[in-house]
């Protein structure tokens, strides 16, 4: 199809339109947290700091146990996705593999959980795991965390699962290797991006979660990290602008990696899924 | 929550029964689910009608519909609840719209296209919690960039955006906005993509403006994906916490108090949690209510679309 060059200008002013307003807050995150203070506290901010410094990336350091912090982000999340993955891959099989009634209702389970109210099942999860004694643990959080991640993992396995062949299966059959057996050995090795693709999607939703971790973690050494970046802000509001644009920056960093590494998965998944469906 | 909707299951090889060992299979994910998720949504809603309350030392008692009587009178509730819908509204429709303008234009043959589509993952990648400090320091009434552009240009002097009455909720959506816009952009363009072109090709040689073309080929293929991510998005954005609780705490004066923040408070300030729990009940009633009305309404008038 042939574009006029009117409609080519609309585009391209349309897409620098849509880059700036996409990149603007995060470069600004990015400018806010190498001001010095008697820059932040000029009256006329500038974009590009005049006297760049790291300072405020120590403050936030010693303002709140930002290492300790991640390290509570890293188990949660990391502990989640490990073990959602883990229980998720051989369910999502059987429901790949077979349309019995359990498929059916585990299919429609994740789609209502996409609709969770959050509300109603945190409050009896709160007393079940006070009863437990898993308040304020990160293992609380990792049960929690896994439950929660199980919907979409399941849903993204059923279509790995169903991307491999059954037919090389019932060869390995065939050939007189067992259930497990094939299990192992055939289908697991082609699934294993799809498992990976699938683990660090969980990691990179646990490590975001905020609501979960607010409710359960009670004390600053067991907090996660969004939570602590909220100590930043006090109570009044009032906010140490740079070291909270520090470590906001900081925070953000493992999941744009993974993003980054996922990204064609990501797209790549959801296109392959429309077009074949 | 938002969680990307992958791959939606093809149709595979599929085999008539579990046959054995398939319990073995199923039973390390359903035991948590059981125990950690539809129990607690059970739990919940009989939670609905005890007057339970945290840290109190006299047992619990059924004092059936009290709760949601005492709900149906409850101005705050119904306020937080109105601005909930305003917020969900205002958030999804813009975020559609500008999704769905991005798509078509991404899905055009464009310099730079993979930058943008790199960049959209960005927002979607972001913590909700960084999201929303990133635009407390572009709000920020004297550090912040959004005023000083505002000047620069002679607009204004200079208005604290998360504290102003009037400003606090759109300002708020705005940011609701920008940082659901990836995801849906990124399902509007799969959706794209599952249009036939030659469909498109031959409207064109058939001397179809680009409008008819969209009406006629683009839409009707991309509708089903349209309508599901809408109506997620509609949920998602309706049960929204992080964003608003970090931007204002749902300030000032419960301008931006969404029904989230407005359960959180009553269940884990004051403790309230047969009160809290209850208004999750009505939460989730009225929210499939509305979805069913519009779900039903849009396959019914779908045709014309």
């Amino acid at each position: 199809m042939r574009t006029g060059t009117a409609a080519r200008v609309g585009q391209y002013t349309a897409l620098f339109g849509y880059l700036v307003f996409l990149a603007f807050p995060f470069l600004w995150l990015i400018s806010t947290a190498l001001k010095p203070p008697r820059e932040l506290g000029s009256l006329h901010p500038t974009w590009i700091p005049r006297d760049p410094t790291l300072d405020n990336f120590r403050q936030a350091f010693d303002e709140q146990p930002l290492l300790r912090a991640a390290s509570n982000s890293l188990i949660a999340a990391a502990g989640a996705a490990v073990i959602a993955v883990l229980i998720a891959a051989p369910m999502a099989y059987v429901m790949a593999r077979h349309r019995t009634l359990l498929a059916r209702a585990a299919g429609g389970w994740v789609v209502v959980s996409q609709a969770f109210p959050f509300v109603l099942v945190i409050i009896p999860l709160f007393l079940v795991l006070k009863n437990l004694r898993l308040i304020n643990s990160v293992p609380g959080l990792v049960m929690v965390y896994v439950v929660w991640a199980l919907p979409f993992a399941l849903w993204m396995l059923v279509g790995y699962v169903r991307a491999v062949p059954a037919e090389l299966e019932e060869a390995a059959a065939v050939d007189g290797a067992g259930r497990l057996r094939t299990l192992v050995s055939v289908t697991a090795p082609l699934m294993a991006p799809g498992l990976a693709a699938t683990a660090l999607f969980a990691f990179v939703t646990a490590w975001n979660e905020f609501f979960f971790a607010l409710v359960l973690l009670k004390t600053p050494e067991k907090q996660t990290l969004p939570v602590i970046l909220t100590h930043f802000i006090g109570a009044e509001g009032v906010a140490d602008l740079g070291p909270l644009a520090a470590a906001a920056f900081l925070a953000t960093l493992p999941s744009l990696v993974v993003f980054a590494v996922l990204q064609r998965r990501i797209t790549g998944g959801m296109l392959a899924g429309a077009v074949k469906n | 929550m938002r969680q990307a909707a992958e791959d939606p299951p093809k149709r595979g090889r599929e085999r008539p029964g579990p046959g054995h060992g398939a319990w073995f299979l199923v039973l390390p994910a359903l035991i948590p689910i059981l125990v950690l998720s539809v129990g607690p949504l059970l739990y919940g809603i009989l939670l609905a009608f005890t007057d339970a309350q945290s840290g109190r030392t006299e047992p619990t008692r059924w004092i059936g519909a009290l709760n949601f009587r005492d709900l149906l009178q409850d101005t705050l509730f119904w306020e937080s609840f109105r601005i909930g819908l305003v917020w969900a509204v205002g958030v999804t429709v813009p975020q559609f719209l500008l999704a769905l303008g991005l798509a078509l234009l991404l899905n055009e043959r464009l310099r730079l296209r993979r930058l943008a589509r790199a960049l959209a993952i960005v927002p979607w990648a972001m913590p909700e919690v960084v999201v929303g400090i990133m635009w407390r320091l572009v709000y920020s009434p004297d550090a912040g960039i959004l005023n000083e552009t505002l000047r620069d240009v002679g607009l204004g002097d200079g208005r604290d955006w998360l504290s102003g009455l009037a400003t606090a909720l759109p300002a708020v959506i705005v940011v609701g906005v920008w940082a659901g816009m990836p995801q849906t952009t990124v399902a509007l363009l799969a959706g794209l993509q599952n249009t036939p072109r030659e469909l498109h090709e031959a409207a064109a040689l058939d001397g179809a403006g680009a409008w008819r073309r969209f009406r006629t080929v683009t839409w009707p293929a991309l509708r089903p994906i349209a309508l599901a991510i809408t109506a997620l998005n509609f949920i998602w954005n309706f049960n929204a916490f992080a964003l608003v609780y970090v931007l204002t705490s749902g300030g000032p004066g419960g301008r931006t108090r969404l029904p989230m923040l407005f359960a959180y408070e009553e269940a884990f300030r004051y403790g309230q949690f047969g009160y809290a729990a209850a208004m999750g009940c009505v939460m989730v009633a009225l929210i499939s209510i509305l979805l069913a009305v519009f779900l039903v309404g849009r396959l019914k008038g779908g045709d014309d679309a």
